[in-house]
Protein backbone atom coordinates (compact mmCIF):
# COMPACT_ATOMS: atom_id res chain seq x y z
CA UNK A 1 0.00 0.00 0.00
CA UNK A 2 1.86 2.99 -1.35
CA UNK A 3 -0.67 5.76 -2.52
CA UNK A 4 -2.73 7.51 -0.12
CA UNK A 5 -6.37 6.75 -0.60
CA UNK A 6 -9.55 9.37 0.30
CA UNK A 7 -12.82 8.50 1.01
CA UNK A 8 -15.96 10.85 1.40
CA UNK A 9 -19.05 9.97 2.60
CA UNK A 10 -22.44 11.96 3.30
CA UNK A 11 -23.92 11.32 6.16
CA UNK A 12 -27.94 12.14 5.72
CA UNK A 13 -29.51 13.81 8.59
CA UNK A 14 -31.92 12.69 11.12
CA UNK A 15 -32.05 8.74 9.52
CA UNK A 16 -30.78 6.85 12.71
CA UNK A 17 -31.05 3.68 11.33
CA UNK A 18 -28.70 4.43 8.49
CA UNK A 19 -26.21 5.37 11.03
CA UNK A 20 -23.28 3.82 10.63
CA UNK A 21 -23.44 2.70 6.86
CA UNK A 22 -20.53 4.72 6.63
CA UNK A 23 -18.32 3.27 9.06
CA UNK A 24 -19.42 0.01 7.88
CA UNK A 25 -18.13 0.60 3.98
CA UNK A 26 -14.74 2.29 5.49
CA UNK A 27 -14.48 -1.19 7.32
CA UNK A 28 -15.01 -3.15 4.28
CA UNK A 29 -12.88 -1.48 2.19
CA UNK A 30 -9.65 -1.32 5.01
CA UNK A 31 -10.30 -5.10 5.55
CA UNK A 32 -9.70 -5.29 1.57
CA UNK A 33 -6.48 -3.51 1.86
CA UNK A 34 -5.18 -5.97 4.21
CA UNK A 35 -4.77 -3.61 7.50
CA UNK A 36 -4.18 -5.26 10.97
CA UNK A 37 -7.39 -6.11 11.99
CA UNK A 38 -6.72 -4.45 15.33
CA UNK A 39 -6.40 -0.92 13.84
CA UNK A 40 -9.90 -1.34 11.68
CA UNK A 41 -11.47 -2.09 14.91
CA UNK A 42 -10.21 0.85 16.73
CA UNK A 43 -10.86 3.22 13.17
CA UNK A 44 -14.49 1.45 12.62
CA UNK A 45 -15.49 1.95 16.33
CA UNK A 46 -14.26 5.84 16.43
CA UNK A 47 -15.78 6.36 13.24
CA UNK A 48 -19.11 4.72 14.25
CA UNK A 49 -19.41 7.22 17.32
CA UNK A 50 -18.57 10.24 15.16
CA UNK A 51 -21.14 9.46 12.60
CA UNK A 52 -23.73 8.70 15.33
CA UNK A 53 -22.87 12.02 16.74
CA UNK A 54 -23.50 13.80 13.34
CA UNK A 55 -27.06 11.97 12.99
CA UNK A 56 -28.04 12.85 16.49
CA UNK A 57 -26.86 16.21 17.31
CA UNK A 58 -26.14 18.00 13.60
CA UNK A 59 -28.49 17.08 10.93
CA UNK A 60 -25.42 14.85 9.00
CA UNK A 61 -22.76 16.08 7.48
CA UNK A 62 -19.45 14.47 5.90
CA UNK A 63 -16.60 12.09 6.61
CA UNK A 64 -13.60 12.13 4.74
CA UNK A 65 -11.34 8.86 5.42
CA UNK A 66 -7.81 9.32 4.28
CA UNK A 67 -5.59 6.13 4.54
CA UNK A 68 -1.75 7.00 4.24
CA UNK A 69 0.84 4.77 4.25
CA UNK A 70 1.28 6.02 7.88
CA UNK A 71 -1.58 6.70 9.07
CA UNK A 72 -5.34 6.48 8.68
CA UNK A 73 -7.07 10.11 8.99
CA UNK A 74 -11.11 10.71 9.48
CA UNK A 75 -12.15 14.09 9.52
CA UNK A 76 -15.89 14.60 10.11
CA UNK A 77 -17.32 17.92 9.31
CA UNK A 78 -21.00 18.69 10.27
CA UNK A 79 -22.85 22.25 10.11
CA UNK A 80 -24.58 21.31 13.59
CA UNK A 81 -24.95 23.49 16.67
CA UNK A 82 -21.43 22.99 17.76
CA UNK A 83 -20.52 21.93 20.94
CA UNK A 84 -21.10 24.96 24.05
CA UNK A 85 -17.81 23.18 26.63
CA UNK A 86 -15.59 20.73 24.38
CA UNK A 87 -14.05 19.93 27.90
CA UNK A 88 -17.37 18.79 29.80
CA UNK A 89 -18.56 17.30 26.09
CA UNK A 90 -14.98 14.79 26.33
CA UNK A 91 -16.57 14.12 30.25
CA UNK A 92 -17.12 9.87 30.44
CA UNK A 93 -21.08 10.34 31.05
CA UNK A 94 -21.91 13.87 30.37
CA UNK A 95 -24.39 14.07 27.11
CA UNK A 96 -26.40 16.77 25.86
CA UNK A 97 -28.84 13.65 23.84
CA UNK A 98 -32.34 13.66 24.38
CA UNK A 99 -34.63 10.88 25.63
CA UNK A 100 -35.38 9.30 22.56
CA UNK A 101 -32.34 9.06 21.49
CA UNK A 102 -31.17 7.15 25.21
CA UNK A 103 -34.14 4.80 24.31
CA UNK A 104 -32.31 3.77 21.33
CA UNK A 105 -29.09 3.09 22.87
CA UNK A 106 -27.25 5.72 22.54
CA UNK A 107 -26.71 9.25 24.49
CA UNK A 108 -24.37 7.54 27.47
CA UNK A 109 -22.41 10.18 26.96
CA UNK A 110 -19.49 7.67 26.09
CA UNK A 111 -19.22 8.95 22.50
CA UNK A 112 -16.00 11.43 22.82
CA UNK A 113 -14.37 9.56 25.51
CA UNK A 114 -14.83 6.42 23.04
CA UNK A 115 -13.21 8.45 20.40
CA UNK A 116 -10.15 9.38 22.09
CA UNK A 117 -9.86 6.15 23.63
CA UNK A 118 -9.24 4.44 20.13
CA UNK A 119 -7.19 7.00 17.96
CA UNK A 120 -3.60 8.53 18.74
CA UNK A 121 -4.79 11.68 18.00
CA UNK A 122 -7.86 13.77 18.04
CA UNK A 123 -8.79 17.27 17.80
CA UNK A 124 -12.07 18.99 17.87
CA UNK A 125 -13.14 22.68 16.48
CA UNK A 126 -15.97 23.69 17.19
CA UNK A 127 -17.85 27.17 16.80
CA UNK A 128 -21.24 27.76 18.57
CA UNK A 129 -23.94 28.17 15.77
CA UNK A 130 -21.81 27.45 12.89
CA UNK A 131 -20.75 23.72 13.25
CA UNK A 132 -17.98 21.05 14.51
CA UNK A 133 -14.87 19.34 12.97
CA UNK A 134 -13.79 16.33 14.66
CA UNK A 135 -10.32 15.05 12.94
CA UNK A 136 -8.96 11.98 14.20
CA UNK A 137 -6.17 9.58 13.62
CA UNK A 138 -4.82 6.49 13.65
CA UNK A 139 -0.74 5.38 13.18
CA UNK A 140 -0.83 2.09 10.71
CA UNK B 1 -17.28 -22.25 25.26
CA UNK B 2 -19.40 -22.08 21.68
CA UNK B 3 -22.28 -20.44 20.61
CA UNK B 4 -23.87 -23.73 20.83
CA UNK B 5 -23.13 -24.17 24.25
CA UNK B 6 -24.23 -20.53 24.92
CA UNK B 7 -27.67 -21.77 23.03
CA UNK B 8 -28.52 -24.11 25.26
CA UNK B 9 -27.74 -22.49 29.09
CA UNK B 10 -30.08 -20.02 28.14
CA UNK B 11 -32.57 -22.24 26.90
CA UNK B 12 -32.54 -19.91 23.84
CA UNK B 13 -33.00 -20.67 19.87
CA UNK B 14 -31.62 -19.29 16.78
CA UNK B 15 -33.03 -16.62 15.64
CA UNK B 16 -30.18 -16.75 12.66
CA UNK B 17 -26.84 -18.16 12.32
CA UNK B 18 -27.35 -21.91 13.79
CA UNK B 19 -24.20 -22.61 10.91
CA UNK B 20 -21.67 -20.39 13.11
CA UNK B 21 -22.68 -22.76 16.22
CA UNK B 22 -19.62 -24.08 16.73
CA UNK B 23 -17.73 -21.00 17.32
CA UNK B 24 -16.27 -20.05 20.35
CA UNK B 25 -17.16 -17.13 22.86
CA UNK B 26 -14.48 -15.77 25.17
CA UNK B 27 -16.02 -12.76 26.73
CA UNK B 28 -19.68 -11.67 27.42
CA UNK B 29 -20.87 -7.50 27.44
CA UNK B 30 -24.75 -7.19 28.94
CA UNK B 31 -26.05 -3.85 28.06
CA UNK B 32 -28.70 -2.08 26.44
CA UNK B 33 -26.43 1.26 26.01
CA UNK B 34 -24.43 0.85 22.86
CA UNK B 35 -21.84 3.48 23.61
CA UNK B 36 -20.83 1.72 26.56
CA UNK B 37 -20.78 -1.78 24.40
CA UNK B 38 -18.02 0.18 21.81
CA UNK B 39 -16.23 1.41 25.43
CA UNK B 40 -15.09 -2.89 25.21
CA UNK B 41 -13.02 -3.79 23.35
CA UNK B 42 -12.36 -7.67 23.49
CA UNK B 43 -12.53 -10.83 20.79
CA UNK B 44 -14.75 -13.30 19.71
CA UNK B 45 -17.21 -11.68 22.50
CA UNK B 46 -21.08 -12.34 22.64
CA UNK B 47 -23.24 -9.69 23.51
CA UNK B 48 -26.59 -9.94 25.42
CA UNK B 49 -28.84 -7.18 25.40
CA UNK B 50 -32.60 -6.28 25.47
CA UNK B 51 -32.22 -3.59 23.37
CA UNK B 52 -34.06 -4.23 19.45
CA UNK B 53 -32.81 -1.91 16.68
CA UNK B 54 -30.34 -1.51 13.58
CA UNK B 55 -27.36 -0.32 15.55
CA UNK B 56 -27.13 -3.26 17.82
CA UNK B 57 -26.33 -4.82 14.47
CA UNK B 58 -24.15 -2.12 13.73
CA UNK B 59 -22.75 -2.25 16.97
CA UNK B 60 -21.23 -5.64 16.96
CA UNK B 61 -20.33 -4.96 13.25
CA UNK B 62 -18.05 -2.53 14.20
CA UNK B 63 -16.91 -4.50 17.24
CA UNK B 64 -16.30 -7.92 15.54
CA UNK B 65 -18.90 -9.50 18.36
CA UNK B 66 -19.85 -12.96 17.25
CA UNK B 67 -23.28 -13.39 18.58
CA UNK B 68 -26.08 -11.07 19.65
CA UNK B 69 -28.56 -12.86 22.87
CA UNK B 70 -31.54 -10.70 22.74
CA UNK B 71 -33.26 -11.12 26.22
CA UNK B 72 -36.81 -11.16 27.80
CA UNK B 73 -38.11 -12.93 24.33
CA UNK B 74 -36.37 -10.07 22.15
CA UNK B 75 -37.38 -10.43 18.19
CA UNK B 76 -35.37 -9.15 15.76
CA UNK B 77 -36.81 -7.53 12.65
CA UNK B 78 -36.00 -8.35 9.27
CA UNK B 79 -33.72 -5.43 8.47
CA UNK B 80 -31.84 -6.52 11.54
CA UNK B 81 -31.40 -10.29 10.63
CA UNK B 82 -30.14 -9.65 7.18
CA UNK B 83 -27.53 -7.07 8.69
CA UNK B 84 -26.01 -9.56 10.53
CA UNK B 85 -26.67 -12.90 8.09
CA UNK B 86 -23.85 -10.11 5.90
CA UNK B 87 -21.75 -9.23 8.73
CA UNK B 88 -21.46 -13.07 9.96
CA UNK B 89 -23.49 -12.37 13.18
CA UNK B 90 -25.51 -14.98 14.99
CA UNK B 91 -28.70 -14.10 16.59
CA UNK B 92 -29.83 -15.78 19.69
CA UNK B 93 -33.29 -15.14 21.43
CA UNK B 94 -33.88 -15.87 25.15
CA UNK B 95 -37.18 -16.04 27.45
CA UNK B 96 -34.61 -14.42 30.20
CA UNK B 97 -34.11 -11.30 31.75
CA UNK B 98 -30.72 -9.95 31.39
CA UNK B 99 -29.45 -10.63 34.98
CA UNK B 100 -30.52 -14.08 34.77
CA UNK B 101 -28.79 -14.47 31.33
CA UNK B 102 -25.43 -13.10 32.65
CA UNK B 103 -25.54 -14.80 35.66
CA UNK B 104 -26.34 -18.49 34.10
CA UNK B 105 -23.59 -17.60 31.69
CA UNK B 106 -21.07 -16.43 34.30
CA UNK B 107 -22.20 -19.22 36.33
CA UNK B 108 -20.69 -21.74 33.58
CA UNK B 109 -17.28 -19.62 32.96
CA UNK B 110 -17.60 -16.99 31.01
CA UNK B 111 -16.11 -13.88 32.10
CA UNK B 112 -16.49 -9.87 30.85
CA UNK B 113 -12.99 -9.02 31.34
CA UNK B 114 -11.43 -6.37 33.31
CA UNK B 115 -12.92 -3.51 35.14
CA UNK B 116 -12.71 -0.23 33.92
CA UNK B 117 -9.75 1.76 34.44
CA UNK B 118 -9.47 5.33 32.87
Amino acid sequence: MSDTIVMTYEVPADDFTRAGEASSSVKRKLKQMGVDPELIRKVSIAMYEGEINMVIHASGGTIEVIVSPEEIEMILKDQGPGIEDIELAMQAGYSTAPDNIRSLGFGAGMGLPNMKKYTDEMKIDSVHGVGTTVRMKVQL
Amino acid sequence: MTVDDIREILGAKYIIGEEWKAREVHTACGSDMMSDVLAFMKDQSVLLTGLCNLQVVRTCEMMDIICIVFVRGKLPDEAMTELAKEKGIAILSSGHRMFSACGMLYEKGLRGGQPYRE
